[in-house]
């Protein structure tokens, strides 16, 4: 998959975690999830829950260490699918 | 001197009514919330009817932001919640926002019996499926007892004590009580007390278990909760929630708040589990001290009570409470003063009950009127014989009311009785 397939479909699940101060305009690959993007830290977990089903993959839990940024997300998911293909 | 201690706000999600104006409407026509459950038949329950509040997703949405929502399954919160925001609405408190200091002066006391009991039961069956990783971040928060006084905390951002009691089928009026003895004690200016219970097969299947439900109405809902009635065959489950804003008078009138009535007072004991009373029966010792405590401590004399919202459950001990309160009033017959049970109405809503219906008490007293007692037209001899039946209206009265009298009991042998007077 595509990088900017992979990205059109983590946009909406990024959107739904936002805070209502942070609009969804404001998301792109650069942007720390926690830090830039105000997502609360706990609710990363449900991120990684929806990439998990939107994506068929399974993230462990140095992936989740690794997770900063939208693009360190993008960058996961490319390997699990490389790694299942 | 002590603090005088007022109620500004209310707020309720009732099997019948959601939002004061509609629940008080329920109230003078005497509407039933009680309804038949298909789910509970199939589950084989004995009793298949309930009272749960009629809930859209508008008022939903009103309450919860779509994040809130995700993944959210503990009614009883979601009850808490829409009762307690409306509570503050209606005493036009601003929540602060997210740049602003707490609110220091204001606190939360908002009890439940359990919480998150469908989020618990999904999380039990995937933590069993080894999917426990799955569990997203909210199951704890949904299923921890606190949970509804942490989410109304942090959506009002209360800074004074934030937290949750529990006392089974009191804690909805010993929350108004502990939160009146903080007010009293010049710990905090407002306190937003209350209470909510879940609902449905996981919570009520214990209660079936025990045979104290009825089992003879599931063909006829509205006519199964039956308090006072000689036909009276055991409760009937339900939910909601009931919440109320408790402020210092001096406060309320600083800055010019509606006041529904004063907090003369009230009492809170334990029968201790001694002297007949069980895990599940009341020492009527216990009860009629806690009763004569609470007219103590308002300095009010039993015979100033106009009008007594009873616990009334429609079990075989409705005749022992008003056994009770006749003793410790030393008031019967024709001077017994005007007596009434919610429960006819939206059935018992556990820890729920004792919130909902001080909310129906506060309404009715500021608004000069006693709710019919559905399902009482067959009283109950016992209660007859002490008390006339003309005390236990059976169509709406409209009437000046002064002073009024709130208490409630529950597993565990606790009481809580509050008396309450116009202002």
């Amino acid at each position: 998959m595509t990088t900017e397939r992979i990205y059109a479909k983590l946009l909406p699940i990024i959107q739904n975690y936002l805070p209502e101060d942070v609009s969804p305009d404001e998301v792109d690959p650069d942007k720390d999830l926690t830090r830039e993007l105000n997502i609360n830290s706990a609710h990363l977990v449900d991120v990684v829950l929806d990439v998990e089903d939107a994506f068929d993959i399974e993230f462990a839990n140095d992936d989740m260490e690794s997770l900063r940024t939208v693009n360190d997300a993008i960058k996961i998911i490319q390997k699990k699918l490389n790694q299942d293909a | 001197m002590k603090p005088r201690i007022v109620i500004t706000g209310l707020g309720i999600v009732a099997p019948n009514g959601v939002g004061c104006t509609n629940f008080e409407a329920a109230l003078r026509s005497g509407s039933s919330g009680i309804r038949f459950f298909p789910e509970l038949e199939a589950l084989k329950f004995s009793c298949q009817i309930g009272g749960k509040p009629p809930l859209t997703q508008n008022i939903i949405d009103a309450n919860l932001s779509a994040l809130q929502q995700r993944n959210f399954n503990a009614n009883g919160i979601l009850y808490g919640i829409i009762s307690g925001m409306e509570a503050l609405r209606d005493a036009n408190i601003r929540p602060a926002t997210a740049e602003e200091d707490p609110l220091w002066n204001l606190g939360i006391i908002f009890g439940t019996g359990t919480s998150g009991v469908d989020k618990f039961r999904e999380a039990i069956y995937q933590v069993d499926d080894k999917k426990v990783r799955r569990l997203g971040s909210t199951t704890v928060v949904q299923t921890m007892a606190s949970g509804i006084s942490a989410y109304l905390g942090g959506m009002i951002g209360a800074g004074n004590r934030v937290t949750t009691n529990s006392a089974a089928c009191a804690t909805g009026t010993e929350a108004l009580l502990l939160g009146y003895e903080h007010l009293v004690a010049g710990k905090a200016r407002q306190m937003l007390c209350g209470s909510c219970s879940d609902d449905g097969p996981y919570l009520w299947g214990g209660f079936d278990a025990m045979r104290v439900t009825t089992w003879k109405y599931n063909d006829a809902p509205e006519q199964g909760s039956r308090p006072l009635s000689a036909s009276a065959s055991g409760f009937v489950p339900a939910s909601g929630a009931g919440a109320y804003v408790l402020e210092t008078l001096e406060s309320a009138k600083a800055r010019g708040a509606t006041m529904y009535a004063e907090v003369l007072g009230g009492a809170i004991n334990n029968g201790g589990q001694r002297l007949g009373g069980s895990m599940t029966a009341p020492n009527n010792t216990a009860v009629q001290r806690c009763i004569i405590d609470a007219l103590s401590n308002s300095q009010v004399s039993a015979s100033e009570i106009d009008y007594i919202n009873g616990h009334l459950t429609a079990t075989v001990k409705d005749p022992v409470e008003i056994d009770n309160w006749c003793k410790a009033l030393q008031r019967s017959g024709a001077d017994f003063p005007y007596i009434n049970s919610l429960k006819g109405m939206i059935g018992h809503g556990l820890a729920a009950s004792g919130s909902m219906e001080i909310v129906a008490s506060l309404l009715q007293l500021k608004h000069n009127f006693i709710f019919p007692n559905v399902n009482a037209e067959d009283l109950h001899p016992d209660i007859e014989n002490q008390v006339d039946s003309d005390r236990i209206p059976r169509n709406t009265l409209e009437i000046p009311l002064t002073t009024v009298a709130k208490a409630s009991f529950g597993f565990g042998d606790v009481n809580a009785c509050v008396i309450f007077r116009k202002i």
